[in-house]
Protein backbone atom coordinates (compact mmCIF):
# COMPACT_ATOMS: atom_id res chain seq x y z
CA UNK A 1 0.00 0.00 0.00
CA UNK A 2 2.95 2.61 0.74
CA UNK A 3 4.43 1.56 -2.22
CA UNK A 4 1.29 2.35 -3.74
CA UNK A 5 0.65 6.01 -2.32
CA UNK A 6 4.31 6.41 -2.44
CA UNK A 7 4.34 5.93 -6.70
CA UNK A 8 1.10 8.13 -6.71
CA UNK A 9 2.77 10.48 -5.36
CA UNK A 10 5.94 10.10 -7.50
CA UNK A 11 3.37 10.16 -10.37
CA UNK A 12 1.70 12.72 -10.14
CA UNK A 13 4.13 15.14 -9.78
CA UNK A 14 5.45 13.92 -12.91
CA UNK A 15 2.43 13.95 -14.35
CA UNK A 16 2.48 17.12 -13.70
CA UNK A 17 5.40 18.49 -15.52
CA UNK A 18 4.42 16.50 -18.39
CA UNK A 19 0.62 18.31 -18.62
CA UNK A 20 2.05 21.61 -18.47
CA UNK A 21 3.96 20.69 -21.41
CA UNK A 22 1.54 18.75 -23.65
CA UNK A 23 -0.66 22.03 -22.94
CA UNK A 24 1.60 23.63 -25.40
CA UNK A 25 1.33 20.93 -27.83
CA UNK A 26 -2.62 21.02 -27.46
CA UNK A 27 -2.91 24.93 -27.61
CA UNK A 28 -1.22 24.87 -30.87
CA UNK A 29 -2.34 21.75 -32.37
CA UNK A 30 -5.80 23.30 -32.01
CA UNK A 31 -5.15 26.57 -33.47
CA UNK A 32 -2.67 25.39 -36.22
CA UNK A 33 -3.31 21.57 -36.61
CA UNK A 34 0.32 21.42 -36.67
CA UNK A 35 2.53 19.00 -34.29
CA UNK A 36 5.09 21.64 -32.89
CA UNK A 37 7.97 19.19 -32.61
CA UNK A 38 10.07 21.66 -31.32
CA UNK A 39 8.35 22.22 -28.40
CA UNK A 40 10.24 19.55 -25.94
CA UNK A 41 12.98 21.41 -27.02
CA UNK A 42 11.84 24.43 -25.53
CA UNK A 43 11.01 22.97 -22.02
CA UNK A 44 14.84 21.81 -22.48
CA UNK A 45 16.01 25.18 -22.73
CA UNK A 46 13.58 26.54 -20.17
CA UNK A 47 15.26 23.99 -17.58
CA UNK A 48 18.97 25.74 -19.06
CA UNK A 49 17.48 29.30 -18.49
CA UNK A 50 16.73 28.15 -14.95
CA UNK A 51 20.11 26.84 -14.52
CA UNK A 52 21.42 29.84 -15.48
CA UNK A 53 19.34 32.21 -13.18
CA UNK A 54 19.95 30.30 -9.86
CA UNK A 55 23.59 30.15 -10.78
CA UNK A 56 23.86 34.02 -11.38
CA UNK A 57 22.19 34.39 -8.09
CA UNK A 58 25.01 31.88 -6.78
CA UNK A 59 21.77 30.14 -4.96
CA UNK A 60 24.09 27.25 -4.70
CA UNK A 61 22.05 25.29 -1.92
CA UNK A 62 19.00 25.74 -0.47
CA UNK A 63 18.80 29.05 0.96
CA UNK A 64 15.76 31.08 3.23
CA UNK A 65 12.90 32.04 0.99
CA UNK A 66 13.50 28.94 -1.11
CA UNK A 67 10.49 29.07 -2.39
CA UNK A 68 10.01 32.72 -3.53
CA UNK A 69 13.27 32.44 -5.18
CA UNK A 70 12.19 29.34 -6.73
CA UNK A 71 9.05 31.16 -8.38
CA UNK A 72 11.19 34.32 -9.48
CA UNK A 73 13.76 31.41 -11.33
CA UNK A 74 10.11 29.99 -12.67
CA UNK A 75 9.04 33.37 -14.12
CA UNK A 76 12.60 33.99 -15.34
CA UNK A 77 12.42 30.91 -17.48
CA UNK A 78 8.76 31.35 -18.65
CA UNK A 79 9.74 35.06 -20.12
CA UNK A 80 12.85 33.70 -21.63
CA UNK A 81 10.86 30.94 -23.40
CA UNK A 82 8.02 33.27 -24.17
CA UNK A 83 10.38 34.67 -26.04
CA UNK A 84 11.79 32.05 -27.61
CA UNK A 85 8.12 30.37 -29.02
CA UNK A 86 7.44 34.40 -30.24
CA UNK A 87 10.74 33.85 -32.28
CA UNK A 88 10.17 29.72 -33.29
CA UNK A 89 6.64 31.14 -34.73
CA UNK A 90 8.21 34.07 -36.46
CA UNK A 91 11.23 33.06 -38.05
CA UNK A 92 10.27 28.98 -38.34
CA UNK A 93 6.32 28.55 -39.03
CA UNK A 94 4.87 31.62 -40.25
CA UNK A 95 6.73 31.81 -43.35
CA UNK A 96 5.34 28.41 -44.11
CA UNK A 97 1.56 29.26 -42.92
CA UNK A 98 0.61 27.96 -46.72
CA UNK A 99 2.81 25.25 -46.87
CA UNK A 100 1.93 21.69 -46.81
CA UNK A 101 1.83 20.33 -44.08
CA UNK A 102 4.85 17.56 -44.10
CA UNK A 103 7.57 20.71 -44.58
CA UNK A 104 6.28 22.49 -41.63
CA UNK A 105 6.74 18.96 -39.95
CA UNK A 106 10.21 19.04 -40.88
CA UNK A 107 10.87 22.38 -39.62
CA UNK A 108 9.61 21.43 -36.58
CA UNK A 109 12.52 18.72 -36.48
CA UNK A 110 14.59 21.22 -37.82
CA UNK A 111 14.19 23.99 -35.21
CA UNK A 112 14.13 21.18 -33.20
CA UNK A 113 17.90 19.95 -33.75
CA UNK A 114 18.88 23.87 -34.18
CA UNK A 115 17.61 24.05 -30.27
CA UNK A 116 19.87 20.92 -28.70
CA UNK A 117 22.83 21.64 -30.20
CA UNK A 118 22.57 25.70 -29.67
CA UNK A 119 22.34 24.67 -26.00
CA UNK A 120 24.70 21.92 -26.21
CA UNK A 121 27.76 24.70 -27.26
CA UNK A 122 26.00 27.37 -24.76
CA UNK A 123 25.84 24.62 -21.68
CA UNK A 124 27.83 21.95 -22.71
CA UNK A 125 27.23 18.49 -23.57
CA UNK A 126 27.72 16.87 -19.94
CA UNK A 127 24.85 16.66 -17.47
CA UNK A 128 24.61 19.73 -15.86
CA UNK A 129 24.04 19.91 -11.58
CA UNK A 130 20.75 21.81 -10.69
CA UNK A 131 21.22 23.07 -7.10
CA UNK A 132 18.20 22.29 -4.78
CA UNK A 133 16.57 25.57 -4.10
CA UNK A 134 14.40 23.63 -1.53
CA UNK A 135 15.63 21.18 1.71
CA UNK A 136 15.24 17.81 0.68
CA UNK A 137 13.02 16.53 4.02
CA UNK A 138 10.24 14.80 4.36
CA UNK A 139 6.85 16.41 5.29
CA UNK A 140 5.59 15.18 8.21
CA UNK A 141 5.71 12.01 9.98
CA UNK A 142 3.45 9.63 7.48
CA UNK A 143 4.62 7.00 5.51
CA UNK A 144 4.92 8.24 2.61
CA UNK A 145 8.06 10.91 1.40
CA UNK A 146 6.43 14.32 0.50
CA UNK A 147 9.09 16.50 -0.07
CA UNK A 148 8.68 20.62 -0.31
CA UNK A 149 9.62 20.65 -3.74
CA UNK A 150 6.54 17.77 -4.99
CA UNK A 151 4.28 20.69 -3.07
CA UNK A 152 5.74 23.47 -5.13
CA UNK A 153 5.57 21.32 -8.38
CA UNK A 154 1.68 19.98 -7.74
CA UNK A 155 0.77 23.83 -6.70
CA UNK A 156 2.55 25.52 -9.38
CA UNK A 157 1.32 23.46 -12.24
CA UNK A 158 -2.52 23.44 -10.52
CA UNK A 159 -2.42 26.89 -10.45
CA UNK A 160 -1.23 27.67 -14.00
CA UNK A 161 -3.68 25.47 -15.50
CA UNK A 162 -6.54 27.26 -13.57
CA UNK A 163 -4.99 30.14 -14.84
CA UNK A 164 -4.82 29.01 -18.45
CA UNK A 165 -8.99 27.55 -18.40
CA UNK A 166 -9.49 31.22 -17.28
CA UNK A 167 -7.25 33.11 -19.77
CA UNK A 168 -9.07 30.26 -22.78
CA UNK A 169 -12.51 30.36 -21.59
CA UNK A 170 -13.16 34.46 -19.37
CA UNK A 171 -11.00 36.81 -21.29
CA UNK A 172 -11.42 38.33 -25.08
CA UNK A 173 -8.09 37.05 -25.81
CA UNK A 174 -9.12 33.33 -25.22
CA UNK A 175 -12.42 33.52 -27.04
CA UNK A 176 -10.24 35.34 -29.83
CA UNK A 177 -7.81 31.66 -29.85
CA UNK A 178 -11.16 29.91 -29.68
CA UNK A 179 -12.23 31.08 -32.49
CA UNK A 180 -9.00 30.85 -34.84
CA UNK A 181 -9.07 27.06 -33.07
CA UNK A 182 -12.83 26.68 -34.71
CA UNK A 183 -12.68 28.80 -37.89
CA UNK A 184 -9.59 30.62 -39.08
CA UNK A 185 -11.11 32.36 -41.95
CA UNK A 186 -14.26 33.44 -40.36
CA UNK A 187 -12.16 34.61 -37.03
CA UNK A 188 -10.49 37.12 -39.80
CA UNK A 189 -13.59 38.35 -40.81
CA UNK A 190 -14.96 39.49 -37.50
CA UNK A 191 -11.64 41.52 -37.63
CA UNK A 192 -9.47 38.93 -35.20
CA UNK A 193 -5.83 39.50 -35.75
CA UNK A 194 -4.93 36.05 -36.36
CA UNK A 195 -1.08 36.22 -36.95
CA UNK A 196 -1.43 37.59 -33.58
CA UNK A 197 -3.73 35.71 -31.98
CA UNK A 198 -1.42 32.39 -33.16
CA UNK A 199 1.88 34.24 -31.78
CA UNK A 200 0.28 34.53 -28.08
CA UNK A 201 -0.42 30.93 -28.30
CA UNK A 202 2.70 30.11 -29.07
CA UNK A 203 4.14 32.50 -26.47
CA UNK A 204 2.05 30.61 -23.74
CA UNK A 205 2.71 27.22 -24.71
CA UNK A 206 6.07 27.83 -24.60
CA UNK A 207 5.89 29.84 -21.50
CA UNK A 208 4.27 26.92 -19.27
CA UNK A 209 6.80 24.25 -21.16
CA UNK A 210 9.67 27.00 -19.27
CA UNK A 211 7.92 26.27 -15.95
CA UNK A 212 8.00 22.64 -17.04
CA UNK A 213 11.92 22.71 -17.19
CA UNK A 214 12.82 24.58 -14.51
CA UNK A 215 10.33 22.32 -12.22
CA UNK A 216 12.02 19.45 -14.17
CA UNK A 217 15.70 20.52 -13.38
CA UNK A 218 14.99 21.31 -9.74
CA UNK A 219 13.52 18.42 -9.26
CA UNK A 220 15.64 15.80 -11.05
CA UNK A 221 19.00 17.43 -10.07
CA UNK A 222 20.57 16.76 -13.66
CA UNK A 223 19.74 18.43 -16.98
CA UNK A 224 20.93 17.59 -20.06
CA UNK A 225 20.39 19.30 -24.01
CA UNK A 226 19.10 15.66 -24.36
CA UNK A 227 16.21 15.83 -21.91
CA UNK A 228 13.79 17.75 -24.30
CA UNK A 229 13.25 14.88 -26.61
CA UNK A 230 12.33 12.33 -24.25
CA UNK A 231 10.10 14.25 -22.03
CA UNK A 232 8.94 16.28 -25.40
CA UNK A 233 7.58 12.98 -26.64
CA UNK A 234 5.92 12.22 -23.46
CA UNK A 235 4.09 15.04 -22.83
CA UNK A 236 2.97 14.87 -26.60
CA UNK A 237 1.86 11.25 -25.37
CA UNK A 238 -0.11 13.22 -23.16
CA UNK A 239 -1.64 15.20 -24.69
CA UNK A 240 -2.66 12.26 -27.43
CA UNK A 241 -3.84 10.42 -24.72
CA UNK A 242 -6.29 13.37 -23.51
CA UNK A 243 -7.21 14.22 -27.04
CA UNK A 244 -5.25 16.38 -28.63
CA UNK A 245 -6.38 19.92 -29.19
CA UNK A 246 -8.41 19.69 -26.45
CA UNK A 247 -7.04 21.42 -23.20
CA UNK A 248 -8.45 19.88 -19.71
CA UNK A 249 -7.59 16.44 -21.76
CA UNK A 250 -3.96 17.90 -22.12
CA UNK A 251 -4.11 18.02 -18.32
CA UNK A 252 -5.54 14.51 -18.04
CA UNK A 253 -3.44 13.16 -19.86
CA UNK A 254 -0.33 14.55 -18.29
CA UNK A 255 -1.34 13.00 -14.62
CA UNK A 256 -2.18 9.85 -16.26
CA UNK A 257 0.48 8.93 -18.28
CA UNK A 258 2.61 10.39 -14.53
CA UNK A 259 0.70 7.91 -13.03
CA UNK A 260 1.14 4.76 -15.42
CA UNK A 261 4.42 5.54 -15.43
CA UNK A 262 5.13 5.59 -12.14
CA UNK A 263 3.14 2.36 -11.53
CA UNK A 264 5.13 0.68 -14.08
CA UNK A 265 8.30 1.93 -12.67
CA UNK A 266 7.16 0.85 -8.81
CA UNK A 267 5.40 -2.31 -9.76
CA UNK A 268 7.66 -3.92 -12.77
CA UNK A 269 10.86 -1.66 -12.84
CA UNK A 270 12.66 0.90 -12.94
CA UNK A 271 13.89 0.18 -16.94
CA UNK A 272 10.10 -0.12 -18.06
CA UNK A 273 9.40 3.42 -16.99
CA UNK A 274 9.32 4.28 -20.90
CA UNK A 275 7.93 1.22 -21.92
CA UNK A 276 4.98 1.78 -20.41
CA UNK A 277 4.69 5.25 -21.60
CA UNK A 278 4.72 4.37 -25.16
CA UNK A 279 2.75 1.60 -25.11
CA UNK A 280 0.11 4.22 -23.47
CA UNK A 281 0.58 6.11 -27.36
CA UNK A 282 0.53 3.24 -28.94
CA UNK A 283 -2.92 1.88 -27.20
CA UNK A 284 -4.31 4.80 -27.78
CA UNK A 285 -3.49 5.56 -31.57
CA UNK A 286 -4.94 1.94 -31.49
CA UNK A 287 -7.80 1.66 -29.26
CA UNK A 288 -8.98 5.55 -29.12
CA UNK A 289 -7.57 8.03 -32.02
CA UNK A 290 -9.41 10.83 -30.72
CA UNK A 291 -8.23 10.51 -26.84
CA UNK A 292 -10.06 10.23 -24.08
CA UNK A 293 -11.57 13.91 -23.96
CA UNK A 294 -10.95 14.36 -27.74
CA UNK A 295 -13.60 15.14 -30.35
CA UNK A 296 -13.93 12.98 -33.76
CA UNK A 297 -11.27 13.78 -35.63
CA UNK A 298 -11.76 15.01 -39.34
CA UNK A 299 -9.42 16.74 -41.49
CA UNK A 300 -10.96 19.91 -41.88
CA UNK A 301 -11.88 20.51 -45.80
CA UNK B 1 -13.74 68.54 -48.05
CA UNK B 2 -17.20 67.05 -48.46
CA UNK B 3 -17.83 63.41 -47.89
CA UNK B 4 -17.07 61.05 -50.49
CA UNK B 5 -20.78 60.41 -52.38
CA UNK B 6 -19.39 56.68 -52.93
CA UNK B 7 -19.14 55.34 -49.85
CA UNK B 8 -17.13 51.99 -51.52
CA UNK B 9 -15.47 52.15 -54.90
CA UNK B 10 -14.03 49.33 -56.67
CA UNK B 11 -12.13 50.25 -59.83
CA UNK B 12 -10.35 47.33 -62.44
CA UNK B 13 -10.49 44.98 -59.25
CA UNK B 14 -8.01 41.96 -60.51
CA UNK B 15 -7.93 38.74 -58.12
CA UNK B 16 -5.97 35.60 -59.54
CA UNK B 17 -5.51 31.98 -57.88
CA UNK B 18 -2.55 30.86 -58.96
CA UNK B 19 -2.57 31.51 -63.45
CA UNK B 20 -6.17 31.69 -63.16
CA UNK B 21 -7.47 34.91 -63.33
CA UNK B 22 -11.26 34.84 -61.13
CA UNK B 23 -12.07 38.64 -61.60
CA UNK B 24 -10.53 40.53 -65.03
CA UNK B 25 -11.17 43.78 -63.87
CA UNK B 26 -14.59 44.68 -62.15
CA UNK B 27 -15.67 48.20 -60.85
CA UNK B 28 -18.90 49.10 -58.83
CA UNK B 29 -19.98 51.44 -56.81
CA UNK B 30 -21.77 51.60 -53.44
CA UNK B 31 -23.33 54.86 -52.38
CA UNK B 32 -24.07 55.64 -49.04
CA UNK B 33 -27.16 54.58 -47.64
CA UNK B 34 -27.78 51.91 -50.52
CA UNK B 35 -28.59 48.33 -51.04
CA UNK B 36 -26.60 46.96 -54.28
CA UNK B 37 -27.09 43.40 -55.26
CA UNK B 38 -24.03 41.78 -56.84
CA UNK B 39 -25.57 38.43 -58.69
CA UNK B 40 -24.41 36.16 -61.53
CA UNK B 41 -24.22 32.39 -61.73
CA UNK B 42 -21.96 29.83 -59.62
CA UNK B 43 -18.15 30.35 -60.12
CA UNK B 44 -18.74 34.28 -61.70
CA UNK B 45 -16.49 35.48 -59.35
CA UNK B 46 -19.24 37.30 -56.71
CA UNK B 47 -17.51 35.68 -53.37
CA UNK B 48 -13.87 36.24 -54.05
CA UNK B 49 -15.08 39.75 -54.90
CA UNK B 50 -16.47 40.30 -51.12
CA UNK B 51 -13.23 38.42 -50.09
CA UNK B 52 -10.91 41.14 -52.06
CA UNK B 53 -12.89 43.98 -50.54
CA UNK B 54 -12.70 42.14 -46.77
CA UNK B 55 -8.80 42.16 -47.69
CA UNK B 56 -8.81 37.58 -47.37
CA UNK B 57 -7.91 37.44 -50.89
CA UNK B 58 -5.01 39.70 -52.44
CA UNK B 59 -6.07 41.75 -55.55
CA UNK B 60 -3.53 41.64 -58.38
CA UNK B 61 -4.43 44.73 -59.62
CA UNK B 62 -6.89 48.01 -59.16
CA UNK B 63 -8.51 49.70 -56.25
CA UNK B 64 -10.47 49.65 -53.23
CA UNK B 65 -11.72 52.87 -52.17
CA UNK B 66 -13.94 52.69 -48.88
CA UNK B 67 -14.91 56.55 -47.93
CA UNK B 68 -12.43 58.11 -50.46
CA UNK B 69 -9.73 55.78 -48.75
CA UNK B 70 -7.41 53.53 -50.33
CA UNK B 71 -7.83 50.20 -48.47
CA UNK B 72 -6.42 47.49 -50.69
CA UNK B 73 -3.53 47.28 -48.99
CA UNK B 74 -4.95 47.08 -45.21
CA UNK B 75 -5.61 43.88 -43.28
CA UNK B 76 -8.72 42.58 -43.20
CA UNK B 77 -9.08 43.32 -39.27
CA UNK B 78 -7.86 47.17 -40.33
CA UNK B 79 -10.92 47.00 -43.00
CA UNK B 80 -13.23 45.59 -40.42
CA UNK B 81 -12.67 48.79 -37.91
CA UNK B 82 -12.88 51.30 -40.79
CA UNK B 83 -16.45 49.73 -41.08
CA UNK B 84 -16.49 46.83 -43.50
CA UNK B 85 -17.84 43.78 -41.57
CA UNK B 86 -18.67 40.25 -44.02
CA UNK B 87 -21.50 37.78 -43.42
CA UNK B 88 -19.88 34.91 -44.98
CA UNK B 89 -21.31 32.54 -47.28
CA UNK B 90 -22.01 29.49 -45.05
CA UNK B 91 -22.76 31.73 -41.88
CA UNK B 92 -19.37 30.30 -40.66
CA UNK B 93 -20.33 30.37 -37.30
CA UNK B 94 -18.25 29.25 -34.34
CA UNK B 95 -19.87 26.00 -33.43
CA UNK B 96 -18.38 24.87 -30.53
CA UNK B 97 -19.03 28.80 -28.79
CA UNK B 98 -22.29 29.93 -27.42
CA UNK B 99 -24.84 32.31 -29.43
CA UNK B 100 -23.62 34.83 -26.81
CA UNK B 101 -19.91 34.48 -27.56
CA UNK B 102 -20.57 34.24 -31.13
CA UNK B 103 -22.07 37.83 -30.55
CA UNK B 104 -19.35 39.22 -29.04
CA UNK B 105 -16.97 38.28 -31.26
CA UNK B 106 -18.91 40.33 -33.82
CA UNK B 107 -17.44 43.19 -31.61
CA UNK B 108 -14.07 41.89 -31.28
CA UNK B 109 -12.93 45.22 -32.52
CA UNK B 110 -14.55 47.39 -30.42
CA UNK B 111 -13.63 49.06 -27.35
CA UNK B 112 -16.76 50.52 -26.17
CA UNK B 113 -17.75 48.28 -23.53
CA UNK B 114 -20.97 49.55 -22.20
CA UNK B 115 -22.17 50.04 -26.00
CA UNK B 116 -21.32 46.77 -26.62
CA UNK B 117 -23.57 45.62 -23.80
CA UNK B 118 -26.47 47.50 -24.99
CA UNK B 119 -26.02 46.78 -28.47
CA UNK B 120 -25.72 43.09 -27.47
CA UNK B 121 -29.38 43.76 -25.78
CA UNK B 122 -30.62 45.60 -29.21
CA UNK B 123 -29.65 42.21 -31.25
CA UNK B 124 -31.21 39.71 -29.19
CA UNK B 125 -34.26 42.15 -29.43
CA UNK B 126 -33.86 42.09 -32.68
CA UNK B 127 -33.85 38.40 -33.28
CA UNK B 128 -36.11 36.73 -30.44
CA UNK B 129 -35.39 33.20 -31.64
CA UNK B 130 -31.75 34.30 -30.05
CA UNK B 131 -32.55 35.64 -27.37
CA UNK B 132 -34.00 32.32 -25.75
CA UNK B 133 -30.60 30.14 -26.87
CA UNK B 134 -27.82 32.50 -25.65
CA UNK B 135 -26.37 30.08 -23.77
CA UNK B 136 -26.69 27.47 -26.24
CA UNK B 137 -24.07 26.55 -28.17
CA UNK B 138 -23.98 28.39 -31.74
CA UNK B 139 -23.27 24.19 -33.68
CA UNK B 140 -26.99 23.48 -32.41
CA UNK B 141 -28.91 25.92 -33.98
CA UNK B 142 -31.42 24.81 -36.63
CA UNK B 143 -29.97 26.56 -40.53
CA UNK B 144 -32.69 29.85 -40.23
CA UNK B 145 -31.43 30.28 -36.23
CA UNK B 146 -28.06 30.10 -37.57
CA UNK B 147 -28.37 32.42 -40.60
CA UNK B 148 -30.02 35.20 -37.90
CA UNK B 149 -27.14 34.70 -35.86
CA UNK B 150 -24.62 35.01 -38.77
CA UNK B 151 -26.74 38.23 -39.20
CA UNK B 152 -26.58 39.63 -36.06
CA UNK B 153 -22.71 38.95 -35.38
CA UNK B 154 -22.34 40.80 -37.95
CA UNK B 155 -24.43 43.78 -36.81
CA UNK B 156 -22.40 43.18 -33.58
CA UNK B 157 -19.43 45.15 -35.49
CA UNK B 158 -21.50 48.40 -35.87
CA UNK B 159 -20.65 48.27 -40.00
CA UNK B 160 -21.07 50.79 -42.02
CA UNK B 161 -21.14 48.56 -45.23
CA UNK B 162 -22.20 45.09 -44.39
CA UNK B 163 -21.61 42.57 -46.65
CA UNK B 164 -23.79 39.64 -47.42
CA UNK B 165 -22.76 36.80 -49.02
CA UNK B 166 -25.43 34.36 -49.76
CA UNK B 167 -27.95 35.09 -47.04
CA UNK B 168 -30.35 32.95 -48.62
CA UNK B 169 -28.68 29.84 -49.90
CA UNK B 170 -30.26 26.48 -48.22
CA UNK B 171 -32.98 28.21 -46.25
CA UNK B 172 -36.54 27.19 -46.91
CA UNK B 173 -38.69 29.21 -48.85
CA UNK B 174 -40.42 30.96 -45.48
CA UNK B 175 -37.44 31.50 -44.17
CA UNK B 176 -36.03 33.00 -47.17
CA UNK B 177 -38.42 35.70 -46.50
CA UNK B 178 -37.76 36.29 -43.34
CA UNK B 179 -34.12 36.82 -43.93
CA UNK B 180 -35.10 39.38 -46.44
CA UNK B 181 -37.10 41.37 -44.92
CA UNK B 182 -34.52 41.49 -42.50
CA UNK B 183 -31.97 42.82 -44.90
CA UNK B 184 -34.72 45.47 -45.09
CA UNK B 185 -34.57 46.69 -41.32
CA UNK B 186 -31.38 46.25 -41.66
CA UNK B 187 -30.73 49.07 -44.23
CA UNK B 188 -33.41 51.45 -42.37
CA UNK B 189 -31.35 51.59 -39.76
CA UNK B 190 -29.16 53.21 -42.07
CA UNK B 191 -26.67 50.48 -42.97
CA UNK B 192 -25.27 50.31 -46.43
CA UNK B 193 -25.13 46.66 -47.26
CA UNK B 194 -23.56 45.11 -50.88
CA UNK B 195 -25.53 41.51 -51.27
CA UNK B 196 -24.25 39.19 -53.23
CA UNK B 197 -27.13 36.13 -54.06
CA UNK B 198 -27.76 33.34 -56.49
CA UNK B 199 -31.65 34.43 -55.89
CA UNK B 200 -31.87 37.05 -58.08
CA UNK B 201 -35.67 37.23 -58.27
CA UNK B 202 -35.34 38.53 -54.39
CA UNK B 203 -31.85 40.54 -54.64
CA UNK B 204 -33.14 42.50 -57.42
CA UNK B 205 -36.58 43.33 -55.29
CA UNK B 206 -34.54 44.20 -52.81
CA UNK B 207 -31.79 46.49 -53.93
CA UNK B 208 -31.59 49.93 -55.54
CA UNK B 209 -28.28 48.88 -58.03
CA UNK B 210 -27.44 45.98 -59.41
CA UNK B 211 -24.32 44.27 -61.04
CA UNK B 212 -24.31 41.07 -62.84
CA UNK B 213 -20.76 39.33 -62.77
CA UNK B 214 -20.16 37.14 -65.84
CA UNK B 215 -17.05 35.22 -65.54
CA UNK B 216 -14.83 37.82 -63.59
CA UNK B 217 -16.17 40.57 -65.78
CA UNK B 218 -19.03 43.01 -64.96
CA UNK B 219 -21.68 42.14 -67.80
CA UNK B 220 -23.97 44.60 -66.82
CA UNK B 221 -24.78 46.99 -64.42
CA UNK B 222 -27.86 49.89 -63.43
CA UNK B 223 -30.63 50.43 -61.51
CA UNK B 224 -32.25 47.13 -60.08
CA UNK B 225 -35.65 47.69 -61.20
CA UNK B 226 -34.56 47.80 -65.26
CA UNK B 227 -32.22 44.74 -64.78
CA UNK B 228 -35.18 43.16 -63.66
CA UNK B 229 -36.94 44.04 -67.17
CA UNK B 230 -33.79 43.15 -68.62
CA UNK B 231 -34.84 40.51 -71.00
CA UNK B 232 -31.15 38.91 -71.09
CA UNK B 233 -31.00 38.97 -67.02
CA UNK B 234 -34.87 37.26 -67.09
CA UNK B 235 -33.79 35.03 -69.38
CA UNK B 236 -30.46 33.48 -67.34
CA UNK B 237 -31.09 34.55 -63.96
CA UNK B 238 -35.11 35.14 -63.36
CA UNK B 239 -36.34 31.80 -65.38
CA UNK B 240 -38.25 33.34 -68.31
Amino acid sequence: MNLFLQQLLNGLTIGAVYALIALGYTMVYGILQMINFAHGEVFMVGAYFGLSVILAFGLAAPVPGGVAWLVGVICAAAAGCALLGLLIERVAYRPLRKAPKLSVLITAIGVSFFLQNAVMLCWGAQDRYVPELLPVRQMGEGAVAVTPMQVVIFAVSLLLMIGLQWVVHGTKLGRGMRAVAQDPLAARLMGIPVDRVIAVTFAIGSALAGVGGVLFGVYYSTINFHDGYLTGLKAFTAAVLGGIGNLPGAMLGGLLLGLLEALGAGYISAQWKNVVAFAVLILVLLLRPRGLLGERLAERA
Amino acid sequence: MAAAPDLLSVEDLHVRYGSVEVLKGISLKVRRGEIVALIGANGAGKSTALMAISGIVPASKGSIRFSGREIRSLPSEQRVSLGITQVPEGRRLFPRMTVKENLLIGATLRTDRSEIEKDLAWVLKLFPVLKKRSLQLAGTLSGGEQQMLALARGLMAKPTLLLLDEPSLGLAPKLIGEVFSLIRKIHEMGITLLLVEQNAYQALQVAQTAYVLETGTIALHGPAERLRQDPSVKRAYLGG
